[in-house]
């Protein structure tokens, strides 16, 4: 790949040009030096076993265990969504700890921020609500949360919040999840060798991890972040790299977990903090997130975001960055020896995650606004380090920020807030559909095009889009979070979009908050006039630009709900065409929800539409049609009013004499 | 939301508010916390802040906390660019202005400052008094309209804000509205003039009778309506305040109201309309404003402008029409339009117009004249369908104001017809006639009274129009479902009318004598009435021949026929089934098929008592029997009495607590009529355990009561019953039965 065509976000570009002067290397130049492995990256390799490694690759060929191709392959995407479903549950996990520790008051600097929230939630996991104090409930809330992961039977308590039809499914299908953790270790129980194998039956216990992920850690992680540092509402923050000051210092927080970086955003705002940053010689502190720390951060506290995955090195690169503080996942390695070309300083801070060369600042709830003070002021005191800088001036303005009790209150108000109209909106024909475009990026693919291609073409083909992770920011770069990205929209789109003043892309949050997808379509299930099940809504996912574990995780459990979702880049079980026909049309037969793999952007969309159609036709909705709306909004009265200003004769009963203008 | 209705909206809100919070800053200073503050006539205190919160505003110094309220509701207006999300925002602001109109509103009762008077225009007659608009719709005249409002003859309510484009198109807009039995709700102006104003100047009717009331020349004054619709929600839907969510749902679907901004919309006006699609009413302008098309909050459009002059139309008045046309098609209101071909306008809207002396042509029936009407059934084969026959003079040669004899006479067939429906279908002839705007008619069978207007004869309304407009009727929906054929002779010659009259009597009498051999041990089966399930979704009506719907409007002969006409609607028929207990009038078949079609809410039912598994009450009886413990007995009070009784309550009260589909032993809604009957309450000891009774019914009645008054053994039973006049409260009662020997006091205990 030339170099000149790695990405599409001038600020990335303008980057690598200088690394390439610097003579660095990241990973958009690693890229080309590291072909992927044939065998694995097709799923046709086992290693589980030391009679191995075996490599599948002719026909018929089996293992000397005599695994099938079909085993090795379904047994490698489980083992993928086990570990993924893994690191999205532990981060719930962790979450309890911590609304623990908040409710006991053994983990000083957190409190119950959303206390309706928290009924609610404690509601939902049937628990007692009446007359108890709030920290009486979260410790109650935290408990029973953590029981969710350790539970050893009947179901997870959250995938009552399906529809009534899903449920039933799962039931039927065998794959309703016992416990968070229960099912994970049985993936890795089945997939050891001589075990498990039947794809099939494999892949079951792939979908039960994952539901266990989606309905139970994910959506506990969700639910425990909004309680402790609030539940999201829209604010206008600011993402790309030239969010970083020449004048400051900059602190860029890299990760997912919030409850770190919530202590660092308290510290830097410390008034004590910014003087002693002063003192240094900088003007202030400017805090940056990249990935979905920043997600977090931005979402609750509109912290701007330098950036997603693959701007990682990019913001050290840039010099300006006194310290890199890193939680847990999708944290490159590469980040340390990149470093040590400048003064920033690597921080690591998770028990789970040390890199060699980082400097280690563990993290401890019990202590942790201490520790972030620490942590910033190294920071501060690094900053006299700093050599020269190049900040591109590049960013854009963003509305993150849409919980999913927000979509509800947005749609109605205090009173009357529901997902009535975007039911509606579907129904009529306004909005063609739903689409939730998700996940990472891929130095395999040229950042942030696939993303950005895609979500242009479902805005002007009158698909609401909803955004998590990496995707969200990616649009976020290019000005589709934000309302006047509203003119790119089809006229129906348009039209909700001036009706709600939302942007046409909505940012939910973090890859962990893919969990308030999975509430927005089962309330629209169950609002009525789109079927019953989340299977018969006129929806898709997608995730162009996948890479992590986590999203194939993310992924089943939108399958195991019932969504088609479509990943792009490729398939990692493409050395086998009877799994892949299992995750496609033997899925669907199941739950109504398949899963396929399209490296070709536009042909993602052309599915996506097609199944659209498919889904409106199926609940008897009128055919699609873009000419049908988008007659209201301001354009007319914005006319009539120029009109009035520009001194023609214009009557309030009446168009006449008013240019007809855009409209 | 548009981005700027939203702004406008927000912005009118947080101005409505400054204002209601610095007036009530003032009045608390000046007059103090316990200043009372209550709209009058109304059991849910100020009635939009009552049910959005539950609180009970009764004086100043209740308001603080409402404004408190409305304050976490206001949101900044959105920015120019970069802005967040505003319809939510707006639609709380809408909330918020609600609030704070209301307040305001209160606030001017205290200070004596409402209603509205509007110097210059004595003309104006309302409940507000003389040359005064009409303040809040009082609880008596909601309950009154509401079994039209259930049963759909009353579609809804529009409300009017602002000031029509001339006072011509103000008059169609109310008459198009009017025609189609639309409540027109007038406040609001612009520049000063209200569309009230244009009213009055063209001499147009306005009050409770002809369905249109003008609250006040204010747009705050918007929030009379909104009470109304709440009240609605809380009165009919057995809603509690406080209920918000739930009362403006009842709204969107069961409430079918949508206001009409006339002539430019300001802040105050976009805000208050924010108020309204909160409650799933929507909003349509008659000048140039941004649309909100998309749905979901309502029903239909949010906001929609219809620019008058852009509208297509030969003239302002065909503009007008179309624009009515177009209103009611965005609510989503079914509309059936009986157009009838007749000279003058046709609606329920003119059925309260009354006739003066002064306006009158002639005259029928009354004190100077005999009119009657008879209604038989025929074999369809000798009825010519349509025929509409003049049988003497008409009355061209009466002199102006003078009177002269008719008969009515409709002949009518069809397959599903029967004998027991004569009485049923003949009484609609009352409802016929008086829809006809220009035409009064009371009475029925031959005492019945008619008079047309100088207006109506000067437009060329004749009798033979009384055949065409019964005719259209009974041909259009539902009545076409029994009637095949009809055809209508009208007499005015002395011989015909002579021998029709005593055709009519004898009929008359054979039906007296059918009614009264028709009791409930007489009949196999019951019929249910459920058309209040719209309203309130528990109540069953049960309806045998002693005891008729509580709305009074349906007796076991409608109910029968009803169901000829719609076998699956709601009058079914219930067996009687397995007498459990004869006493209380309790039977297997009402008992399941209440349980069954209350949602498994109501157990158990009886027919003849109030302490025993009684009746649910909907929202619409006619009156409300109440025990009384300490006098031993029960009180009835009317609809139409506002005043204190000797519960402690007044009607609306009692309507509030017992209404809504509840079974409350010891309360009871009735129609007035099952007063007189022999079942009434017989388990309870009957009518003689009747102490208090509003003078209304006595009145009304008289001689219904005497007759049970004398089959009880006690002839001068009512004059020892109290009523308003001498008894408000229980502790007066009691001496005052004593003193006048009332049975109730030496009967068993009642409870």
């Amino acid at each position: 790949m030339a170099k000149s065509h790695k990405t599409i976000d001038p600020a990335a570009k303008a980057m690598l040009e200088k690394a390439a002067e610097l003579e660095i290397t990241t990973a958009f130049d690693r890229v080309d030096e590291m072909k992927p492995c044939p065998i694995g990256s097709k799923g046709q390799c086992c290693k589980n076993c030391a009679m191995g490694p075996c490599r599948l690759t002719k026909e018929g060929q089996v293992g000397i265990c005599g695994a099938t191709v079909e085993t090795v392959a379904a047994r490698n995407l489980a083992r993928a969504i086990a570990a993924g479903a893994a690191a999205h549950s532990d981060h719930g996990r962790d979450m309890a700890f911590v609304l623990h520790g908040a409710a006991t008051g053994e983990a000083p600097g957190y409190q119950i921020r959303d206390e309706f929230k928290l009924r609610e939630v404690a509601r939902d996991l049937g628990l007692e609500v009446e007359d108890r104090t709030k920290e009486e409930i979260a410790i109650d809330v935290a408990e029973k949360a953590l029981a969710e992961f350790g539970k050893q039977s009947g179901e997870l308590t959250y995938l009552a919040r399906a529809p009534k039809k899903r449920q039933e499914i799962w039931r039927e299908l065998g794959i309703a999840p016992r416990g968070v953790d229960r099912e994970i270790v049985e993936i890795l129980h089945r997939t050891v060798v001589g075990n498990d194998q039947d794809p099939e039956h494999i892949l079951d216990q792939g979908m039960r991890a994952a539901l266990g992920d989606g309905w139970g850690g994910s959506m506990l992680a969700t639910d425990i972040s909004d309680i402790l540092f609030g539940t999201p509402s829209p604010l206008v923050t600011q993402v790309n790299l030239g969010v970083l000051r020449e004048d400051e210092v900059n602190i860029v927080i890299h990760g997912h977990e919030p409850t770190l970086s919530e202590m660092v955003v308290a510290a830097v705002r410390d008034p004590e903090m910014i003087e002693y940053a002063k003192s240094k010689g900088a003007k202030g502190i400017t805090l940056a997130g990249i990935c979905c720390t920043s997600n977090e951060t931005l979402m609750r506290q509109g912290v701007p975001s330098a950036g997603n995955f693959l701007d990682q090195e990019l913001a050290i690169l840039t010099g300006a960055v006194e310290a890199m503080v890193v939680d847990v996942q999708c944290i490159f390695q590469s980040l340390v020896d990149l470093a040590e070309n400048y003064h920033t300083k690597v921080i690591t801070t998770s028990p789970k995650a040390k890199i060699t060369g980082a400097l280690h600042m563990e993290f401890d709830e019990h202590r942790a606004p201490e520790i972030a003070r620490e942590i910033v002021k190294t920071a501060i005191d690094n900053y006299p380090n700093r050599g020269s800088t190049y900040i591109p001036d590049m960013q854009e303005n963003m509305v993150p920020g849409f919980s999913h009790e927000y979509v509800r209150y947005m749609l109605g108000g205090y009173y009357r807030g529901s997902l009535r109209p975007l039911n509606d909106a579907i129904m009529a024909g306004r909005l063609r559909g739903v689409a939730g475009v998700v996940g990472c990026n891929n130095p395999r693919v040229v950042q942030d095009e696939a993303h950005f291609e895609i979500v242009k073409e479902f805005l002007k083909n009158d698909v609401l889009v909803v955004q998590t992770g990496c995707g969200a920011l990616c649009n976020a770069k290019y000005g589709l979070l934000q309302g006047e990205a509203l003119e790119v929209a089809g006229p129906g789109l348009r039209e909700i979009c001036e009706t709600v003043g939302i942007p046409p892309v909505l940012h939910v949050g973090s890859c962990v908050d893919n969990s308030r997808i999975l509430t927005v379509l089962a309330e629209m299930a169950t609002e009525g006039g789109l079927g019953d099940d989340i299977s018969d809504i006129p929806g898709v996912g997608i995730a162009p630009e996948w890479m992590s574990e986590k999203a194939l995780a993310i992924g089943t459990y939108f399958v195991a709900s019932g969504a088609y979702v479509i990943f792009g880049v490729k398939s990692p079980v493409e050395g086998s065409e009877a799994v892949t026909d299992l995750i496609s049309r033997r899925w669907e037969e199941k739950t109504g929800g398949k899963l396929e793999f399209e490296p070709d952007p536009k042909k993602i969309v052309k599915k996506s539409l097609e199944h659209i159609d498919k889904k409106r036709a199926a609940l008897g909705l009128p055919e699609y049609d873009p000419a049908r709306f988008g007659q209201s909004g301001d354009r007319r009265w914005q006319a009539w009013l120029k009109a009035r200003e520009e001194g023609a004769e214009v009557s309030l009963y009446s168009m006449a004499g008013v240019p007809a203008g855009e409209e | 939301m548009s981005k700027y209705i939203a702004s406008a909206a927000i912005r009118g809100a947080n101005s409505i508010y400054q204002e209601a919070d610095q007036l009530l800053q003032k009045v608390l200073t000046e007059k103090g916390p316990e200043t009372p503050v209550q709209f009058p006539s109304t059991a849910y205190y100020l009635p939009v802040i009552n049910g959005f919160t539950g609180i009970e505003v009764s004086k100043l110094g209740d308001l603080p906390p409402v404004l408190d309220h409305a304050k976490k509701l206001l949101h900044p207006v959105p920015r120019e660019s970069l802005w967040t999300p505003y319809l939510g925002e707006a639609l709380d602001c809408g909330v918020a202005t609600l609030f704070a109109e209301e307040t305001i509103m209160g606030i001017k009762y205290a200070l004596g400052e409402q209603p509205e008077k509007l110097d210059g225009y004595p003309d104006l007659v309302t409940a507000g008094g003389e040359g005064y608009c009409n303040g809040p719709i009082d609880d008596v005249q909601l309950r009154a309209w509401g079994i039209q409002l259930v049963d759909g003859r009353m579609p809804g309510f529009c409300a009017l804000i602002g000031c029509a484009k001339s006072n011509q198109v103000a008059v169609q807009l109310v008459r198009e509205l009017q025609r189609r039995n639309i409540l027109v709700f007038l406040s609001g102006n612009v520049n000063g003039r209200s569309i009230i104003h244009q009213l009055l100047e063209e001499g147009v009717e306005m009050g409770y009778d002809t369905y249109i009331i003008p609250f006040g020349t204010d747009t705050i004054a918007t929030i009379y309506p909104a009470g109304f619709a709440t009240r609605s929600a809380l009165t009919f839907g057995g809603l509690k305040a406080g209920q918000a969510r739930e009362m403006l749902i009842y709204n969107k679907f069961r409430v079918f109201a949508f206001a009409l901004a006339l002539g430019e919309v300001d802040d105050l006006k976009y805000a208050t309309a924010a108020g309204a699609i909160n409650y799933g009413f929507p909003v349509i302008a008659d000048t140039v404003i941004p649309e909100v098309l998309p749905t979901g909050v309502t029903e239909y459009e949010h906001v929609i402008s219809m620019p008058f002059d852009d509208i297509e139309g030969k003239d302002d008045l065909e503009r007008a029409e179309r624009l009515i046309a177009r209103c009611i098609e965005v609510r989503g209101v079914k509309v059936t339009i009986a157009e009838i071909p007749i000279p003058v306008p046709y609606g329920s809207a003119f059925e309260g117009e009354r006739v003066r002396k002064d306006d009158m042509r002639v005259e029928l029936g009354g004190k100077k004249s005999r009119a009657f009407e008879y209604l038989l059934m025929k074999d369809p084969d000798e009825i010519e369908d349509g025929k509409i026959e003049l049988i003497g003079p008409d009355f061209d040669d009466v002199e102006e104001a003078g009177a002269m004899d008719v008969g009515i006479v409709i002949e009518v067939g069809g397959r599903k017809m029967q004998k027991d429906f004569e009485p049923v279908l003949e009484r609609q002839i009352h409802y016929f006639l008086n829809a006809a705007s220009g035409v009064q008619h009371i009475g029925q069978r031959d005492i019945a009274w008619i008079r047309i207007s100088k207006a109506a004869a000067d437009k060329g309304f004749t009798l033979k129009h009384f055949g065409e407009i019964v005719y259209a009727r009974f041909k259009g929906e539902p009545w076409n479902s029994i009637v095949d054929k009809a055809q209508v002779k009208l007499i005015t010659d002395p011989e015909e009318m002579k021998k029709w009259i005593e055709l009519a009597r004898e009929a008359y009498s054979e039906r007296n004598v059918r009614v009264a051999g028709l009791t409930d041990d007489a009949v196999e089966e019951f019929y249910s009435c459920t058309l209040c399930q719209s309203f309130a979704p528990t109540h069953v009506c049960v309806i045998s021949p002693q005891r008729l719907g509580l709305c009074g409007a349906y007796n076991w002969l409608d109910c029968k026929a009803a169901h000829q006409i719609n076998p699956t609607g709601p009058n079914q028929p219930i067996p009687k089934g397995e007498s459990l207990d004869p006493e209380v009038g309790r039977w297997s078949g009402p008992e399941e098929f209440v349980h069954s079609h209350s949602n498994q809410t109501v157990e158990h039912v009886t027919m003849y008592s109030i302490m025993t598994d009684p009746m649910t009450a909907c929202g619409c009886f006619e009156c409300m029997v109440l025990v009384i413990p300490e006098a031993n007995g029960v009180m009835i009070v009317s609809r139409e009495d506002p005043s204190m009784t000797p519960s402690g309550m007044t009607f609306s009260t009692m309507a509030g607590m017992f209404g809504g589909g509840l079974q409350t032993p010891g309360a009871m809604g009735v129609g007035k009529y099952y007063l007189t009957s022999p079942k009434f309450i017989s388990a309870d000891g009957g009518f003689k355990r009747v102490v208090w009774m509003s003078s209304f019914l006595k009145e009304s009645m008289p001689e219904e009561f005497k007759a049970v008054a004398e089959s009880e053994g006690i002839p001068d039973l009512i004059d020892r019953v109290a009523d308003e006049r001498n008894v408000t409260t229980v502790e007066e009662l009691l001496p005052w039965l004593e003193q006048h020997h009332h049975p109730a006091l030496q009967m068993d205990p009642i409870m």
